[in-house]
């Protein structure tokens, strides 16, 4: 199910502003990729363009590729709609439906594409989502609540059930973390360690030992000077870039000694 | 660098003199009575001056206000301290503010329900104008003439103002188009009441020959008075959904379309409600474009379709400019219209209000 992402030559623009340039790197499949840099370096501009959720901001565009699955998502007859379904997303803010009870924001991908399900197939999804984000528990009791009445931290993992309620094949998840306690945080990163072996996940993080903890390979992005785009400053396995990093850049902005 | 150590630091601060230790937290407050007694003195001083100065009762309310306001900041300037003044003065220049704001509608509602209680029968309810001369009669004709042409106005005014606002804020974001739009909108808010009863009537008489009289022309006369106020309120909700929202969902892979029709629409559904409530409650009264193009009959009829139909306002205006002979017949029952008109207009007020109460996002805290 799960799949590798090759992205070669990248540039991102926000109408005339280029905010990331020259991204090539390959996410592998069945693995957690970490990215990791310092603010406003184009993390999350980057992860959203790997779902062409970029796009979406007005005057916002791509030059590049990104191949997933033998295919250039970026093609001209590549509709958006599709990679989004194979390509989920958790946000760095927890964003249930308002309108939604718990049980229905788990289905909302099902739902709002008015995907027709049996009943039992529907609890089957919720229940096997909700297990899966480590949220079942907690919520088991309370389907019909309203998912806004939870806990960030919950709100955070019923997002995550949300996503993967859809199956996607890749996850993108931008600072899931940064909300939340330290309890919640290892639920969270418990929960990426399990869904590593159905999906390919990518994490931004501003936290060095959560990237450490969780990922197989880490991406250092920085900008090369105020005002200057962002890119990427290297890509190699996390246990290389946290002991003996190729760039001496990598090096400060891990150890801290860096502005 | 020697900067000071922490310790050092606050020592400097805690010793010098009027440093912020020595802030008091308390100060001394006027009584609770204070506001109550300055209001009781205020009153007599006035009556005792406009009594022999000969004065009436709105001059000596104006001076009761202005010693009030003069003499509490006053008061609490002295033992309370100058915020506490500033603060009695601002308030009791907001509270006349409010009671000068309430008192046209305190007087209305006085004026109206006096005036239009007494006519409140049954018959008065399930009776229509036909054949009635002098006393009796009803405004069911009128009543029912007003639900169904608001009505109408409100089913083509609804789903135009809400397409539209969705167009604005969801697809025309910086298009040439949504600014035309927004600009014939905001021209559209400005067009008087009259015109577009004008522009209807004009609008009937190329399919119907010249006299056509018609409830369903009263609708579009009044839905060209309701489109503009649907879509600004429309359009405001819409813009209050977080992004946040969105991008949820096109994250799971559902289209934009259904973006708009099953996240963001339920969201904003308790303003929009809202929105739509306030836009009928301002076109059921109107009386202008109906005067011209609804016309006024003494009888019941059902057919928007075909043939004049009376109004609540219609038939106000009618029943005070020819009242009949004896003419008191007819104004009670103009007053009494009133009462029911303002009764309607003050319920799809109440009714805006639990409908958004009804629909808003539950948070279940
Ligand atoms: N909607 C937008 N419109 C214009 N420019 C934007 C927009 N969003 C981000 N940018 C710019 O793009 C650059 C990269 O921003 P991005 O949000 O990707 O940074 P980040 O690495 O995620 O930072 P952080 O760690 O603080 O989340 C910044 O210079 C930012 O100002
Ligand atoms: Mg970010």
């Amino acid at each position: 199910m799960a799949k590798s992402i090759d992205v070669s030559d990248l540039d991102i623009y926000y109408g005339d502003f280029l905010a990331v340039e020259g991204v090539s790197m390959t996410i592998r499949a069945r693995s957690v990729t970490a990215l990791i840099g310092p603010s406003g370096c184009g993390k999350s501009t980057f992860l959203r363009s790997l779902n062409r959720m970029h796009e979406v901001i007005p005057g916002a565009r791509v030059d590049g590729k990104i191949v997933i699955d033998g295919q250039n998502m970026y093609d001209a007859d590549v509709d958006p709609v599709q990679v989004r379904r194979s390509v989920g997303m958790v946000f760095q803010r927890p964003n249930p439906f308002p309108t939604m009870s718990i049980y229905e924001n788990v289905l909302a991908g099902n739902r709002l594409n008015s995907k027709r399900m049996p009943k039992s197939e529907a609890d089957s999804i919720v229940e096997k989502s909700l297990k899966g984000a480590n949220l079942w528990e907690e919520v088991k009791n309370r389907l019909n609540k309203p998912g806004s009445s939870l806990s960030g931290g919950q709100q955070q993992r019923l997002c995550i059930a949300r996503a993967i309620a859809v199956e996607p094949q890749v996850l993108l998840m931008d600072e899931p973390c940064s909300a939340l306690d330290p309890i919640s945080t290892s639920a969270i990163e418990d929960l990426i360690h399990d869904l590593k072996s159905d999906y390919t996940i990518v994490i931004v993080t501003h936290n060095m030992q959560q990237a450490a903890r969780v990922s197989e390979d880490t991406g250092f992005f920085n900008l090369a000077g105020a005002g200057k785009p962002g890119r990427l400053v290297e890509m190699n396995p996390t246990s290389k870039i946290f002991s003996n990093p190729d760039e001496p850049s990598t090096e400060a902005y891990i150890s801290g000694r860096f502005g | 660098m020697s900067t000071p150590t922490p310790t050092t630091e606050r020592e400097t601060l805690s010793s010098r003199p009027g440093g912020r230790h020595d802030l008091p937290l308390t100060h001394p407050t006027l009584p609770r009575f204070a506001p109550a007694l300055v209001g009781v003195m205020a009153v007599a001083a006035a009556l005792l001056v406009g009594l022999l100065l000969g004065w009436g009762l709105a001059l000596m309310t104006l001076l009761a206000v202005l010693v009030y306001a003069v003499a509490l900041p006053l008061w609490a300037r002295i033992v309370e301290g100058t915020r506490a003044a500033k603060d009695r003065l601002v308030t009791t220049l907001v509270w006349s503010a409010f009671v000068l704001a309430m008192l046209p509608l305190v007087t209305l509602m006085f004026e109206v329900i006096s005036k239009g209680a007494k006519m409140l029968t049954a018959q008065f309810f399930t009776y229509s104008m036909r054949n009635v001369i002098g006393e009796g009669g009803g405004i069911y004709h009128a009543i029912m003439g007003t639900l169904l042409i608001t009505l109408f106005a409100a089913l083509i005014s609804v789903p135009v103002g809400i397409m539209a606002a969705v167009y604005l804020v969801e697809y025309g974001q910086g298009k040439r188009m949504a600014r035309v739009i927004t600009f014939l909108v905001d021209v559209m808010t400005g067009i008087p009441s009259i015109v577009a009863g004008l522009f209807a009537y004009a609008l009937f008489v190329i399919f119907f020959g010249p006299g056509v009289r018609m409830g369903f022309g009263g609708s579009i006369a009044l839905s060209v008075l309701m489109i503009p106020i649907v879509v600004r309120s429309a359009e405001e909700m819409l813009k209050l959904v977080p992004d946040e929202l969105r991008e949820a969902s096109y994250a799971l892979g559902v289209p934009k379309w259904r973006t708009v029709v099953k996240v963001v629409l339920p969201t904003s559904l308790a303003g929009i409600v809202t929105g739509v409530m306030l836009a009928v409650a301002r076109v059921a009264g109107e009386t202008a474009p109906l005067l011209i193009i609804a016309g006024d009959t003494d009888s019941v009829n059902f057919n928007v379709f075909s043939e004049r139909m009376a109004t609540l306002p219609v038939f106000i205006y009618y029943s005070f400019t020819q009242p009949g002979v004896p003419p008191e017949f007819g104004e009670d029952r103009a007053w009494g219209a009133a009462l029911v008109l303002i009764v309607i207009v003050m319920s799809l007020n109440l009714v805006a209000r639990a409908v958004s109460k009804l629909f808003s996002p539950k948070t279940g805290r």
